[in-house]
């Protein structure tokens, strides 16, 4: 079953601005999809037309086969929404937050009590209950915008950013948190700007750009088609004859950093065995940029030049 | 999953907006609940004690007793039109109107709750200075039901007005300028402190023009049974302006005014 089907979604702002020019997308139920694009690209656009938050010019939005128009309340039903920004009441209590939101979607005190609670629980808030809201740290106000998008139990979450601004320990234990979720049948759509966060999270990926799609397809193709990587290797000793990496691809970055470029088709194994050979011996290796960043750029580039 | 009817999840959604509007401003009770006790007693000392004992009687009755309906008319409409101008502008301002734009709530319960929690605000307040006025003088109703539709109406009129301010507004500047240039003259050239029989002819019939004269009057005949105007007509206006401002509040909630890009 699709969990979203977008079809020739347009929206002029009343600027002028055409932010989404015939966007099509279908995202399957269980997916965890990642929506990439640049600062203005139009992600947060889509999502605004898919929560409602911003009217389409055009188009049509179906939210597990709920149209938008016509099954509105049904269509919004099915969706959580984490936004990029803090939107929730600074002076209510965390707990009234989750409760009040619960009551929006129709769910009775007794079957939001549960919840929020279970909730606040596992994402670290319960200490934190009575508080008022505008006394939450960052990372507990991220936190606490996710437990709010599910307290009613959405079909479908969708993540604005949802990292932007918190630390890497937290971030890790929200990925670890949202795939659990997505593992017990949740569908999940994330925005992002660390692509690290959409290539270890995500199974299908679209780009998007200047308001188009130029790229929708799954994580493990887009990745496939990256005919070449950059290694940084950092040299046990350091490497005094140039002359010994004359026949290889390189970059010389210091005494004991040197960048290797390697085809697709070039093994690691043969490349150690070479550079063990010259007498050249690697203490550690990372890969120069993350791979998803190195195809990004790449579609998103040609767009940005013309 | 969903019932084949919505209506059980309209009920819990439009009593869930209620009661946070009620826990706002009970939270706040010292900006929204003692304002206007403080506010009402000095009118009732200065107007209906100090002032009213040299004015003698009016249309039969104290001075005190003659103000005290449009005293308490006006502190319950104003109080059910800044409640819902505050929250609901605040509810913008801070971003947090987003939830119940998200959530599968009908526009039409979105209205009604914010109503509703105004509506609550303005008769809360008609108590509390109604009670605040038998330290002064005697009230005594004399319509009951003409008392309690006539209040609930124009509390009602006004929350809705409050709500229209609210999603113009882009400042909080925005919401006090309608209470300031047109509620309050409207509500003192409203008959709360004077009968419109003490008026020049030409007065009187501009005075008819003003929809919070109905309002104060229909009240006033509540409670001590005289009117400047038919209350049936006072009934009628209300009404018809309820309809009105709840056809161009659904109208721009609709179109996402101030509230969707």
């Amino acid at each position: 079953m699709t969990a979203l089907t977008i079809e020739h979604l347009n929206k002029t702002y009343g600027n002028g601005l055409q932010a989404l020019n015939d966007i099509n997308l279908n995202v399957e139920q269980g997916d965890f999809f990642a929506l990439l694009g640049p600062n203005g690209a139009g992600k947060s656009t889509t999502i605004g037309v898919i929560t409602s938050l911003v009217t389409k010019t055009a188009g049509r939005v179906q939210v597990f086969d709920a149209d938008l128009d016509d099954n509105t309340e049904l269509a919004k039903s099915y969706i959580g929404l984490v936004p990029q920004e803090f939107n929730f009441n600074g002076f209510e209590q965390v707990k009234h937050i989750l409760l009040t939101q619960a009551g929006y979607y129709g769910l009775s005190a007794k079957e939001a009590e549960p919840r929020a609670d279970a909730l606040l629980k596992q994402l670290g808030l319960w200490d934190k209950r009575a508080t008022p809201s505008r006394a939450l740290s960052g990372g507990m106000k991220r936190r606490l915008m996710i437990a709010r998008a599910l307290v009613h139990n959405p079909k479908l979450l969708i993540l604005d950013e949802p990292t932007a601004g918190v630390d890497i320990e937290l971030r890790r234990s929200m990925w670890t948190f949202l795939r659990d979720i997505n593992r017990q049948g949740t569908t999940i759509i994330l925005t992002t700007h660390y692509l690290e966060e959409a290539e270890n999270l995500c199974r299908n990926i679209a780009i998007i750009d200047k308001g188009r799609i130029v790229e929708n397809t799954d994580m493990k193709s887009l990745l496939n088609r990256l005919d070449k990587e950059t290694f940084v290797l950092d040299l046990q000793q350091p490497l005094t004859d140039s002359n010994l990496l004359q026949d290889i691809a390189h970059h010389q970055v210091d005494s004991t950093t040197i960048e290797i470029e390697l085809n697709r088709s070039d093994s690691l194994n043969g490349l150690f065995s070479v550079l063990s050979e010259r007498g050249i011996h690697v203490a550690s290796m990372k890969n120069k940029v993350n791979r998803l960043e190195e195809l990004f750029l790449k579609l998103v580039e040609p767009s940005e030049k013309q | 999953m969903m019932s084949a009817s919505r209506h059980p999840q309209h009920w819990i959604a439009f009593k869930t907006i209620v009661t946070r509007e009620i826990r706002r401003f009970l939270r706040i009770w010292a900006q929204t609940l003692l304002p206007p006790a403080i506010t009402m007693t000095l009118y009732f000392i200065i107007f209906g004690n100090l002032i009213g004992t040299r004015i003698g009687d009016m249309e039969g009755f104290t001075y005190m007793q003659y103000i005290a309906p449009g005293v308490i008319m006006m502190a319950i409409i104003n109080n059910a039109y800044a409640n819902v101008a505050s929250s609901f502008f605040s509810a913008k301002f801070q971003s947090h109107i987003e939830e119940l734009i998200v959530a599968p709530v009908p526009n039409y319960l979105i209205l009604a709750g914010y109503v509703a929690g105004g509506t609550t605000r303005g008769l809360l307040i008609g108590v509390i200075v109604s009670m605040v006025a038998l330290f002064f003088t005697d009230l005594t109703i004399q319509h009951y039901w003409i008392t309690f539709t006539i209040v609930l109406l124009s509390a009602v009129l006004f929350a809705l007005g409050g709500f229209i301010n609210a999603v113009y507004a882009r400042s909080f500047d925005e919401i006090s300028i309608i209470p300031t240039f047109i509620l309050t003259p409207l509500t003192y050239l409203g008959g709360v402190f004077y009968s419109i029989n003490l008026l020049p002819e030409f007065w009187q019939n501009v005075s008819l023009l003003n929809p919070v004269l109905y309002m104060v009057n229909a009240f006033r005949y509540g409670l001590l049974g005289i009117s400047d105007v038919s209350v049936y007509w006072a009934f009628a206006i209300i009404v018809l302006f309820i309809a009105t401002l709840t056809w161009y509040a659904l109208h721009l909630l609709h179109k996402g005014t101030g509230l969707r890009n």
